[in-house]
């Protein structure tokens, strides 16, 4: 048990849900499947109506996904957000995933966080901020994943298609979305 | 060792028979965006889409901005569905603040934003028409739009970048005779939709150009994550106002229009469906709606949302739109992800033109419902 007592305490600039006096039943079954199916590996980060949120570590993410769509029945990502954590030297990257095809899970959304190590000086694609690609699990990621490995620098490993999506093709500065990038004037 | 130029700029050595080419961005068949269409004859062979030709970092201002700021500018990428597309990042707000919103801005909400699906939806369907070399369907939906531009006008004040939705409510009550124009106009406006049936819907023309062109099934629909219109014509049942329901959305009685063979025709077909779904939702929001009362909440000046994050979600004209809040107790958003259903949507693209001929491009590509602005934000 000692294992799962660290892994709670961890960085405070995640999300923290306090006084939350009843959990919603249908979420809370859901959250305890993948806990009971990973134990300390994940980390569920909050239970609310209609959205659950599990934080794993980058190297359980691909048997968590893989859980994920084939026992819960997710079937497809909604967005792939990247969010830039300077202070804690991490970009974390929230897949929000949801289903189609299960009708008790029309309302629900998972989202599925993990980070990466960050760089100061990011060189992206060849520094150590890289995660395994979902886009096997979930096919629909493909065109995400491209933004946010342009927007944050986050390369995906096993993504077939490493190309820049929006920006164009010769833009030499920082990923965007970080936060050192600053916009002129503010 | 010869410098390499960044992947997109490399000229790729080709077949004899294989020629590449260029739609966009600045042909007006492809939107605002470019698509590396790479020919056999006259077939497809494969289709690169190369969006990002209007990106403007909206993602990134609304870092900049606080949480009233951000109305204005967060609206820009789809300016004639505007109120949809704040609608999401004020019920975020909404959450994160923790306001209950007054039950009169509710319906005016779910009004304004049925009335953006009509303006939205009848200027793709005037682009549609036009690029099947059918100029009465750009021409009467370009007319019949002005209808919900002017009951937009009167209850924003504005014909197309409203600003109306904000966190807490709507910026200003609905005028006095409001309801009566309302109804009056969405009546006449039901009996012109209808008669776009016998114009386009029905016209042997149109059915043989996109008929059984750009199939996709409904396990790619889902396979791919695709959205909203393009969904529903593949025989998914799924819309977000009724798997979800927001505001008052639960209260109305809304019928979901599913098509099942997925091909340009019925993903054409489901947005004139959706409209005429929108004038029943109306026509009831305008019944129960509370014929007083407040719309708005004061909100304290620059307020500060909770260390807190938030998923919300709605059902645009282009699908199901989310809008991703990180908040770190701060008066401006710590993140603000926009997950569009064009850029959803994008992605079927590629599996869509391959294997089609070049002139059916238009016909598949358009039958998307994709807005380029809003994929590239």
């Amino acid at each position: 048990m000692s294992d799962s007592d660290t892994s709670i305490q961890e960085t405070e600039t995640k999300p923290v849900v306090e006084n939350q006096q009843e959990l919603p039943k249908f979420e809370k079954d859901h959250s305890d499947k993948i806990t009971a199916k990973f134990g300390s590996k994940t980390e569920i980060a909050f239970v609310k109506p209609d959205r659950i949120r599990v934080n794993v570590k980058k190297e359980d993410i691909l048997d968590v996904a893989s859980f994920i769509r084939d026992e819960l029945n997710y079937d497809h990502a909604e967005s792939v957000t990247g969010v830039d954590f300077p202070a804690d030297k991490e970009i974390e990257v929230v897949y929000h995933l949801g289903s189609y095809t299960d009708p008790q899970l029309s309302r629900q959304v998972l989202s599925l966080a993990t980070r990466a190590p960050r760089e100061d000086n990011p060189n992206p694609g060849n520094d150590s901020t890289k995660l395994p690609s979902l886009r096997d699990i979930f096919y629909s990621v493909e065109f995400h994943e491209r933004e946010c490995f342009e927007m944050l620098g986050v390369f995906f490993e096993g993504h077939p298609d490493n190309r820049r999506l929006l920006l164009p093709e010769d833009w030499a500065d920082l990923p965007p979305l970080r936060k050192d990038f600053a916009i002129k004037g503010r | 060792m010869t410098a390499r130029l960044p992947p997109g700029l490399q000229l790729e050595k080709v077949d004899d028979r294989i020629m590449t080419l260029n739609v966009g961005p600045q042909h007006p068949g492809s939107g605002h965006m470019r698509l590396i269409i790479k020919v056999d004859g006259d077939y497809i062979v494969s289709c690169d889409p190369d969006p990002g030709y209007v990106h403007r970092g909206e993602e990134k201002m609304a870092e900049y901005r606080n949480y009233i700021t951000n109305i204005p500018h967060l609206e820009r990428p789809v300016i004639h569905d505007s109120c949809n597309i704040l609608y999401p990042y004020c019920l975020g707000v909404e959450e994160l603040l923790g306001i209950e919103v007054p039950e009169r801005a509710k319906y005016v909400r779910v009004i304004a934003s049925e009335l953006n699906r009509f303006t939205y939806t009848l200027y793709w369907l005037g682009i549609y028409g036009i690029f099947l070399g059918h100029s009465t369907m750009f021409m009467w939906p370009m007319g019949d739009r002005e209808f919900a531009i002017d009951l937009l006008e009167k209850l924003t004040g504005a014909r197309v970048t409203h600003s109306y939705f904000v966190p807490g409510g709507i910026r200003n009550d609905a005028p006095a005779n409001f309801e009566d124009v309302c109804l009056r106009q969405i009546n006449y406006l039901e009996k012109r939709l209808k008669t776009y049936a016998d114009i386009f819907y029905d016209n042997p023309i149109l059915i043989a150009r996109t008929e059984k062109t750009g199939v996709l099934s409904r396990e790619d629909a889902i396979r791919l994550g695709t959205t909203g219109t393009v969904l529903r014509a593949s025989g998914v049942d799924y819309d977000v106002r009724t798997k979800e329901p927001y505001d008052v959305y639960d209260e109305l009685d809304v019928h979901t229009n599913v098509l099942k063979n997925g091909d340009s025709y019925d993903r054409s077909k489901t947005p004139w469906l959706d409209m005429l779904e929108s004038c029943n939702i109306i026509r009831q929001a305008l019944e129960k709606m509370p014929k007083s009362g407040s719309v708005r909440v004061k909100l304290k000046p620059n307020p500060k949302g909770g260390n807190d994050e938030v998923y919300k979600r709605v059902e645009s004209g282009r699908g199901s739109l989310g809008v991703y809040i990180v908040s770190r107790s701060k008066p401006e958003p710590y993140r603000v992800k926009l997950s569009v259903g064009s850029f959803r949507n994008l992605i079927c693209m590629p599996y869509l033109l391959k294997g089609e001929k070049l002139g059916n491009m238009p016909a598949v590509y358009w039958s998307l419902n994709y807005w380029p602005v809003e994929a590239d934000r």
